[in-house]
């Protein structure tokens, strides 16, 4: 049931994708309507695949490639329509929803569908700070996105060639506010993530392990957007600058997403 | 001829549509200025056209590049356009000798279709502008107003003012900045996209200029300011764009505070330094500045073009950029006459529904006349007929009509294609000889 679902969310998140690129070529009221709502039921139609998942394994879908890179594709999705509805901006959609279609289609397959056995009981904890941390590098991945845009808006307009899409583009000033709210969710979502996280740790074994590299990446993560923020506003960074620092921030958070989830942390090993 | 319910209590049986008019590509501005109609005058001749009998319904559409006359003749045969051309000569006084092919008349689906590509925007002199869609409306709405439109002209004139909105929001025919000044606005809010609360500085004054200042409060620009070498001339220019004046001395201690500087100073030195602008940035916090240098020779110096967050365009960069506008435009042509044939052939289903249902009224009209005459005349040779009976043979009569016209009624309502049930309409018109006048 839940692979079901799972495909049925790919179906409708590409439909998604067609309606917001077709909104990027010429605008249309209804249709741009049609492409939000339809990447609502997306999510929505994901949200019950993943609970499926949860059934089984009584937690968030956290122990496995594709149970992680699932709920991963969701909250990225659900952190954009939030960012939408708040900017009032659907032009970015098509960039999103290709990225998630993109996302699921190598998810399907790369991974294995198999639900795996349930993982060790490790308490309601533990669920929010994986379910945080990963909402954190979905904000993390949709500001990466935006602040891409936003350099290739940028060198359209010093470059003098205009394509079609160029007008459809929001405005610089509204991809670097948009840039900027996903990094706050990120923020927001890693630190209570990763306070979860020691929590947890500390009820386990009456320590923190803040040697480990998983946690040592994750605070340079945090001190890297934080320095973003600070510096996004500041005479000399505000702009490219500051979109390259956010486009180079996600590339430590791949590398923390992948590598030293593989080979050198001694825990937050889901691959 | 009987009213239909469907029609919105249209008289006529046949819906035809006349136009006769002018425009930019078949008459210069020397004529068209004489046969140009105020609004005042477009309902005057709407009325008379009207009172005279040559039309039932009547639009008068002009504006700078088109004088046009729409309307619904009562007559629908082809000395209607001919009645129609006379009136609008007569009415601005044109001598026929004058006329050299200069007025166009399209009449039926033609005159529907160049109705649609004018609300379209693709018989304006600049493709795909937006005024003529106001002006259309416009035009309507007093006709409307003044009682001289009816169910025809009402159907025509909606169905184009939905496909202008429909072609500008669809395709890409009005999307893009024709002007150099437009353009520079447009560009300026890919920058800083909505561009209330944001603020402008004006240095010279220039009709390209001017262009730049009318769309940006067109746009609700917040501050404007206006500087120029000579102050009267500033707050003179203020006045008129609503702005501050601002002493040519000031600028240093104000350049740091607008977010586009548009710039037209007859200069032969530059005005815009790469220092000063690089002061005006910094003393805004870095926050980006948008330049517009109309000046020839350029106002800003060249070496500015590299600074950081200065997004700086001259008047050949907005050039080439109309150009390139100008070419995705005409690529879009295509599409907005799909979208047009689209509405045509709406317009012709709605046309057809018509005048299938106008057409079995006339005839079951027809049909009864005969149906009495014939009863009153046998019967009248056959004395014994009780009462009861002719009662019955009446009603069966009655019944005989209806169901013979059932099913010419149903083809012509439903049948397959627009085509073959307009030809159905013509073909029974012409069979009943129902174009001859009732018997």
């Amino acid at each position: 049931m839940a692979h079901y679902l799972g495909y049925l969310s790919l179906a409708v998140y590409l439909a998604s994708f067609f309606c917001y690129a077709r909104i990027l070529y010429a605008p249309h009221a209804l249709l741009g309507r049609l492409a939000s709502a339809l990447l609502a039921g997306g999510i929505v139609l994901q949200y019950f695949a993943l609970l499926e998942r949860s059934r089984w394994i009584h937690t968030v879908p956290y122990n496995d490639l594709f149970g992680s890179m699932s709920l991963f594709a969701w909250l990225l999705g659900i952190t954009y329509l939030g960012l939408e509805v708040f900017h009032g901006q659907r032009t970015v959609g098509a960039f999103v929803t290709l990225l998630l279609v993109i996302w699921l289609v190598l998810l399907h397959l790369l991974a294995s569908l198999e639900v795996p056995p349930p993982p060790p009981a490790r308490g309601a904890l533990f669920a929010f700070h994986v379910t945080l941390n990963t909402w954190a590098y979905a904000a993390f991945a949709l500001s990466f996105v935006l602040s891409m845009i936003y350099l290739a808006q940028d060198r359209l307009l010093h470059s003098r060639r205009l394509g079609a899409a160029f007008w459809r583009f929001p405005a610089l000033d509204v991809l670097d506010r948009m840039a900027r709210s996903s990094v706050y969710v990120g923020l927001a979502a890693l630190t209570a993530g990763v306070v979860m996280g020691l929590l947890w740790q500390h009820r386990l074994s009456g320590s923190y392990s803040l040697g480990d590299p998983k946690v040592i990446v994750t605070l340079a993560i945090l001190a890297a957007y934080g320095a973003y923020l600070r510096l996004s506003r500041s005479v000399t960074w505000r702009g490219v600058r500051a979109a390259r620092l956010c486009v180079c921030n996600f590339i430590i958070v791949l590398f923390s997403y992948t590598i030293v989830n593989l080979y050198f942390t001694r825990f937050h090993r889901f691959l | 001829m009987a009213a239909n319910s469907s029609s919105g209590g249209l008289a006529a049986a046949r819906v035809h549509i006349a136009l006769v008019g002018c425009n930019h590509r078949t008459a210069p501005v020397e004529f068209r200025e004489r046969v140009a109609f105020t609004p005042q005058q477009a309902l005057a001749a709407a009325d008379e056209l009207r009172r005279q009998g040559t039309l039932e319904e009547a639009v008068v559409l002009s504006t700078c590049n088109r004088s046009e006359l729409y309307g619904v003749p009562a007559d629908s045969g082809p000395d209607a356009a001919q009645a129609m051309e006379n009136f609008f000569t007569s009415f601005h006084k044109i001598p026929r000798a004058e006329l050299n092919g200069r007025l166009y008349r399209w009449t039926g689906t033609d005159a529907v279709r160049h109705l649609f590509r004018v609300a379209a925007g693709l018989d304006s002199m600049m493709l795909g502008e937006a005024e003529i869609l106001g002006q259309l409306r416009t035009a309507y709405s007093q006709a409307l107003d003044h009682g001289a439109t009816g169910p025809v002209l009402n159907r025509a004139f909606q169905g184009a003012l939905e496909v202008g909105k429909r072609i500008r929001s669809e395709t890409e025919v009005g999307a893009r900045p024709m002007s150099v000044g437009l353009a520079g606005v447009k560009l300026a809010e890919r920058v800083f996209g909505n561009l209330d609360g944001h603020s402008a500085l004006i240095l010279g004054a220039g009709a390209v200029a001017e262009q730049v200042v009318e769309h940006l409060r067109n746009r609700g620009i917040g501050n404007l300011r206006v500087a120029n070498r000579s102050f009267d001339r500033a707050a003179d220019l203020a006045r008129r764009m609503g702005g501050d004046p601002i002493a040519w001395d000031e600028l240093e201690s104000v350049i740091g505070l607008p977010d586009i500087i548009v710039t037209s100073v007859s200069s032969t030195g530059p005005v815009l330094t790469r220092a000063l602008l690089e002061r005006a940035i910094s003393a805004r916090g870095g926050r980006p500045v948008f330049v517009v240098d109309l000046g020839v020779p350029r106002n800003v110096t060249p070496d500015s073009t590299g600074l950081y967050n200065l997004y700086l365009y001259n008047i050949d960069d907005l050039g080439e950029i109309v150009e390139q506008n100008k070419k995705a435009r005409e690529q879009e042509i295509p599409r907005a006459e799909a979208i047009i044939d689209d509405h045509v052939a709406k317009f012709e289903s709605w046309r057809a529904a018509i005048e299938a249902s106008s057409i079995v009224d006339d005839l079951r009209d027809r049909f009864h006349k005969h149906r009495e005459l014939l009863i009153r005349e046998k019967l009248s040779e056959m004395p014994d007929v009780s009462p009861e009976e002719r009662a019955r043979i009446a009603h069966i009569t009655e019944e005989l009509i209806e169901r013979v016209l059932e099913h010419p009624a149903q083809k012509l309502r439903h049948g397959r294609g627009l085509r073959g049930r307009l030809a159905g309409i013509e073909a029974l018109r012409h069979l009943f000889g129902l174009d001859e006048g009732k018997d």
